[in-house]
């Protein structure tokens, strides 16, 4: 997508809140369970730790490492699919999670990289990071989900 | 600069009323993370108008950006949009919009993919 080796997205989105909160929910399961549409991010939260993303039939959709756990500014997570094979076949990505906080709120950017071009991990994940930082700012600054599990899983 | 996070949806309807803009992100939406150059290229734009229009875009958060060695790449960022979408369509009626808006592209033959 980017560069001739490489494929990327980044997004960035401006939540009115503290970076202790943001990073709080971040990594808290039942916070996390609201807004990634019912998955659950299953680690013991630091560096070197292996993780998972466990929806409640069972299944592991991706999976990895943690790389860097820096609260409340960053996150770094190896990044695997682990239910499409040909997802899987394309190996590790990496995703950053940054926190900077302007003014009263905090700029979140999320970076997805992987390297290798026209990856196809990153055109299925870029498609549903826009609706879960959404839903992330929603709940953080009202309180409400916008678009729930049931709503997400239909639309598969 | 009007900090990021008060702008209005007004700044990101503004910043879409325009068609060379809506061409840039256009272009970034067909190929992610592309320098000022690139961007340029086979545009009938000078490349002082492309970095004018891609500020405006960055201002209304529709374009991030990174730093690589030297270069800026560029990147669209959708999120704007997305809270605009959701603002007025409920969650039941996504699935619906889409397979609408797919026979819609299928029939007239405009996928941009």
């Amino acid at each position: 997508m980017n560069k001739a080796n490489q494929s990327s997205f980044v997004y960035v989105t401006f939540i009115r809140t503290t970076p202790d909160k943001l990073w709080s929910a971040l990594i808290t399961a039942d916070f996390m369970k609201e807004y990634w549409f019912g998955g659950n991010f299953k680690t013991e939260w630091k560096a070197g730790a292996r993780w998972e993303l466990v929806y409640p039939d069972g299944r592991v959709t991706d999976a990895g490492e943690i790389e860097e756990f820096d609260p409340p500014k960053q996150l770094v997570l190896k990044w695997r699919n682990e239910f499409r094979p040909e997802l899987k076949a394309e190996g590790f990505a990496r995703c950053t999670i940054s926190l900077e906080p302007i003014s009263d709120a905090v700029k979140l950017t999320i970076t997805h990289t992987i390297d290798r071009a026209d990856s196809k991990l990153i055109e299925a994940v870029s498609g549903g990071w826009p609706q879960i930082l959404s839903n992330l700012k929603s709940l953080i600054e009202t309180g409400k989900v916008v678009l729930t599990e049931a709503a997400r899983s239909h639309a598969r | 600069m009007v900090p990021c996070f008060e702008m209005s949806d007004d700044t990101v309807f503004r910043a879409l009323a325009d068609a060379s803009r809506r061409k840039l992100l256009d272009r970034l939406h067909q190929r992610n993370g592309q320098t000022l150059g690139e961007l340029c290229r086979g545009l009938d734009m000078t490349r002082q108008a492309v970095a004018k229009h891609l500020a405006i875009l960055k201002e209304a958060n529709l374009v991030s950006w990174r730093r690589e060695g030297r270069e800026r790449l560029h990147f669209i960022n959708p999120v704007p949009i997305n809270d605009i979408a959701e603002r007025w369509i409920s969650k039941f009626e996504y699935p619906h919009l889409r397979a609408l808006s797919k026979l819609k592209r299928s029939l007239e033959g405009k996928d941009r993919e």
